[in-house]
């Protein structure tokens, strides 16, 4: 049970990269690989900031805005220079490996015997429950700690859902939507593109990078390979909410994303459970999203070979 | 007012692919005047357009809109004088979005747009005032995703966003190329409908000869990135289709003789 309970708590964290791959991918159609540099950057900017005794919430928003930063080098090398957004964020990605090892010294930042947001949930569920307080869930015992963690990163999700689904219909998210569907037509009404691709390539990786952050805090370290794989599993994410919620309004697809977030980890979870290598787990990851990719134009060619038999039948 | 000076456009400039799409282009377009560009395939009168909208900026000439001058303004920037309508019915709007959505955004053309709120109530009972004329049932439709649309009612909903917000100049490419021919016939009684409402300054390419002579006020004839004829007034009133075509004729017996050999015959014998 908490392992279920773990994994549907990292899952939400996740779920603000799942949310950042959901506004590169679906809404700019921009492969932004950049998502790999800025998950590092953000956890290493927010745990050298914890390090350093700075207070961790000051830390996360640093953390965003490096993202923010990041992500804007991207959109500019791509719109100013006509650079392929897949090339542009490569470039970004790489320069940031470099950048994430100066602010963390090392390739490794622990974060022990310091304050996290997490540690500030620990206290109050301590203060409330008791330091050891359990809980029982359905018939199991389960330590209230995560229980509270729980709560805290679901709501915490709730709150940037709704921030999101309010910014994506105002006139500018309105216009941003736009500039992904139909570049074109919203130029001609006045819309200048390349300033909304950069900056829905920033906010987009921001979420990346508070998601690294928050991961960082959660596990108690930072770690300059963190973002390796993090875009293929930002897209399992959206790719797994796209398919059960079957909508694309702007709220059920946000929904989607973090659904999907939640789900892929406990899968995931279940999978190394029953005896997954973990070194597998990336080949795996992968395979599942070519698959997801290629799959609806497999189920068209099959409905059209069906039908060309039908009408061959009939002849 | 629309005042185009000698305007020059040269595409892959020194390569093998070079394309001299406009060739010293001047026109004047008064206020309020419907202008039809006619022109064989390759003689410029997207190309013309397109200059005009801001696609692209020219290498020579001047462009200048109501005295100020954009010749060197982006497409965008434009915008703000210009609404605009495509040769392909999906090019106009944006098929993921519902149809008020799109609607909403044409309501913003080249003004700023802030953290307001998308789409407010009063937008919407608005937007079923503007659909109900076209007689489509998109009224109760607002909802869906454009994409789902055919061609005929996304270029209709391309033409109410264009004129939506009475532009200083709608330029229309080939707006009913890609329709079958009823459908072409009812968006171009919209058009005319819409343009006269307004009284809007208009600028249409066509290569449908029908077309040119049934609607404005004006017709421009290009032909190799320039203007070949120009008529007006009660010149244009004239104008059949077989006048058209024989014109068309005589530019093609041209091409077939070497242009440096052709233009001394004119200056000889003409």
């Amino acid at each position: 049970m908490s392992l279920l309970i773990g994994s549907t708590t990292i899952g939400l964290i996740l779920a603000l990269l799942a949310l950042g791959i959901f506004i590169s991918f679906r809404i700019f159609s921009f492969p932004d690989i950049t998502a790999e540099g800025s998950f590092t950057f953000g956890a290493a900017t927010a745990s050298s900031l914890i390090v350093a005794g700075i207070n961790p919430l000051i830390a996360c928003l640093c953390a965003f805005l490096a993202g923010m930063i990041a992500g804007a080098s991207t959109g500019v090398i791509h719109t100013r220079f006509n650079i392929n957004p897949l090339l542009a964020g490569i470039l970004v990605m790489t320069a940031l490996y470099s950048v994430n090892l100066h602010i963390m010294g090392k390739s490794n930042v622990p974060l022990l015997n310091v304050t996290t947001v997490f540690t500030w949930i620990e206290n109050l569920s301590a203060a409330i429950s008791g330091p050891e307080g359990k809980v029982m869930v359905i018939g199991w015992e389960v330590a209230s700690k995560d229980l509270w963690l729980l709560l805290f990163c679901f709501l915490g999700i709730l709150i940037f859902c709704l921030i999101l689904w309010w910014f994506f219909k105002t006139n500018l998210g309105t216009a941003m939507r736009a500039t992904g569907d139909n570049s074109q037509m919203i130029r001609a009404l006045g819309v200048n593109t390349k300033k909304l691709i950069i900056a829905g390539i920033a906010l987009s990786n921001g979420f990346i990078a508070l998601a690294g952050a928050m991961l960082a805090q959660y596990q108690g370290f930072a770690d300059v390979q963190m973002g390796l794989g993090m875009m293929v599993w930002g897209l399992a994410s959206v790719i797994i909410g796209e398919a059960i919620i079957n909508d694309n309004s702007v709220g059920f697809v946000i929904t989607g994303a973090v659904v999907g977030s939640v789900l892929f980890r406990l899968l995931v979870a279940i999978a190394l459970r029953w005896g997954l290598n973990p070194n597998d787990l990336k080949i795996i990851t992968a395979l599942f999203v070519f698959i997801a990719l290629i799959l609806p134009g497999v189920m068209k060619n099959k409905k059209k070979l069906t039908f060309k038999r039908k009408i061959n039948a009939v002849n | 007012m629309l005042s185009i000076e000698n305007i020059k456009k040269t595409f892959n400039a020194g390569t093998v692919n070079e394309v001299k799409a406009l060739q010293g282009v001047s026109l004047r377009i008064e206020d309020g005047d419907f202008v039809c560009v006619l022109g064989t395939n390759g003689s410029g009168k997207s190309t013309l357009l397109n200059a005009v909208a801001g696609t692209f900026l020219v290498d020579e000439g001047s462009i200048m809109l109501h005295n100020t001058n954009i010749t060197k303004w982006s497409e965008h920037r434009r915008a703000r004088f210009i609404g605009r309508v495509f040769q392909n019915p999906f090019s106009g709007t944006a098929p993921n979005m519902s149809i008020r959505e799109n609607l909403a955004l044409a309501m913003k053309r080249g003004k700023s747009r802030g953290l307001g709120w998308g789409l407010p109530q009063s937008l919407i009972t608005n937007f079923k005032k503007m659909v109900q004329p076209l007689n489509m049932g998109l009224e109760e439709r607002l909802g869906n995703p454009i994409g789902k649309l055919s061609g005929g009612q996304r270029q209709a909903l391309t033409l109410l966003m264009a004129t939506a917000l009475k532009p200083d100049l709608l330029l229309l490419d080939e707006h009913t190329a890609a329709l079958d021919p009823k459908t072409a016939a009812k968006v171009i009684d919209l058009t005319q409908h819409l343009v006269s409402k307004d009284n809007l300054t208009t600028l249409m390419v066509t290569h449908s000869m029908q077309q040119a002579v049934n609607l404005g006020d004006r017709i421009i004839m290009m032909h190799q990135g320039k203007i070949a004829y120009d008529f007006k007034g009660d010149d244009k009133k004239r104008l059949k289709v077989n006048d058209l075509l024989s014109l068309f004729d005589e530019l093609r017996r041209k091409d077939n003789i070497d242009p440096a050999v052709a233009s001394l015959i004119e200056e000889n014998y003409v």
